[in-house]
């Protein structure tokens, strides 16, 4: 266990920087810039004219469509790692479990070719 | 040791702070970006609880792609969330019972922890001498095979429900053709006219 902990610690240590750098990064422009706001520098701005619309505005269901088919296939790849890792001890049952696996999504991947869902028009 | 404890500290209470805000920003974008936050944290405590493969799945599913559907999801409803806030108190009762039921679990839990003399069952496979995801495999793909072959088919009913759910075919798209472009015929593209002189065609 000590051993694991001690492989992340470097991470740990990288957060810890990143937080403290940003926080000083934010402190700093706080303190030692001059702040002297106006209405018109506080307002957003859209590339010089007034904001048209909200920006909360509703957009096409396929791009719905293309995160859901990343989750699914990124899930499928997740199930890849731990099967990779251990392929020396599971033997011949595990590789074709994995197999079967990976021919339900094939035919999943299939069907969304032929329907045309990884076309963009 | 000492900083095991302190990081475990900074994570829960972290994710503690930035779950109070998921439920209580004005702004629901704000609230999926405080969803994250939480996400990374339980990460953190997953490291060092040593389950090191949930953690890195974590990371990669959960932040990586549900909190990018999240942000689709309240992008695209375009509710308007101070009517939604109207009526926001009749729930309570409903959300009071279920929060009561898991402070009565987690109390179940602590004095059982307390009472028992405050040892923890030790996970099954030494996690000194195996690592978190080769024993993960070992039992995932042979073991449990069933509810692998049950996620699989929980992926594809997912894909095929998005698909059924969401795709439509749009009229009027004119499409580039390779294959008919490439299969072109001169006879039916190009036409040769014998014009008489002075008359134009």
């Amino acid at each position: 266990m000590d051993g694991l902990l001690r492989e992340y610690f470097p991470i740990l240590v990288f957060i810890g920087i990143a937080v403290a750098l940003a926080a000083v990064i934010v402190a700093a422009s706080l303190v030692l810039a001059r702040q002297r706001p106006d209405s018109e520098k506080l307002s957003p701005y859209e590339c010089g004219f007034e904001p048209f619309a909200d920006a909360r505005s509703k957009f096409d269901v396929r791009f719905y469509l293309v995160a859901i088919l990343f989750i699914i296939f990124d899930l499928e790849v997740a199930f890849l790692f731990p099967w990779a890792v251990s392929l020396g001890q599971i033997g011949l049952f595990g590789f074709w479990s994995m197999m079967v696996f990976l021919l339900v999504l094939t035919v999943g991947f299939i069907y969304e070719w032929k329907k045309g869902a990884l076309e963009w028009e | 040791m000492i900083v095991q404890a302190l990081a475990f500290y900074a994570f829960s209470a972290v994710a503690i702070a930035s779950a109070v805000m998921v439920i209580s920003s004005r702004n629901p974008v704000h609230s999926v970006f405080y969803l994250i936050l939480a996400f990374f944290n339980a990460a953190g405590l997953f490291v060092l609880l040593g389950a090191e493969f949930l953690a890195m799945i974590l990371v990669v599913v959960y932040v990586g792609a549900v909190a990018v559907l999240f942000l689709f999801v309240v992008m695209m409803l375009d509710v308007n969330f101070v009517e939604l806030r109207q009526g926001f108190l009749q729930y309570l009762p409903i959300g009071a019972t279920v929060g009561a039921i898991l402070l009565v679990e987690l109390v179940f839990i602590f004095s059982a922890w307390a009472f028992g003399g405050g040892t923890l069952a030790a996970p099954a496979p030494d996690p000194t001498e195996i690592a978190n995801t080769h024993a993960l495999g070992n039992l995932l793909y042979t073991r449990y095979v069933f509810a692998f072959q049950a996620a699989g088919l929980v992926l594809l009913v997912a894909m095929i429900g998005a698909i059924v759910l969401t795709l439509r075919q749009r009229v009027g798209v004119r499409r580039q053709k390779i294959a008919r472009q490439v299969s072109r015929a001169r006879a039916e593209a190009v036409e040769v006219v014998k014009v008489p002189t002075g008359q134009g065609v």
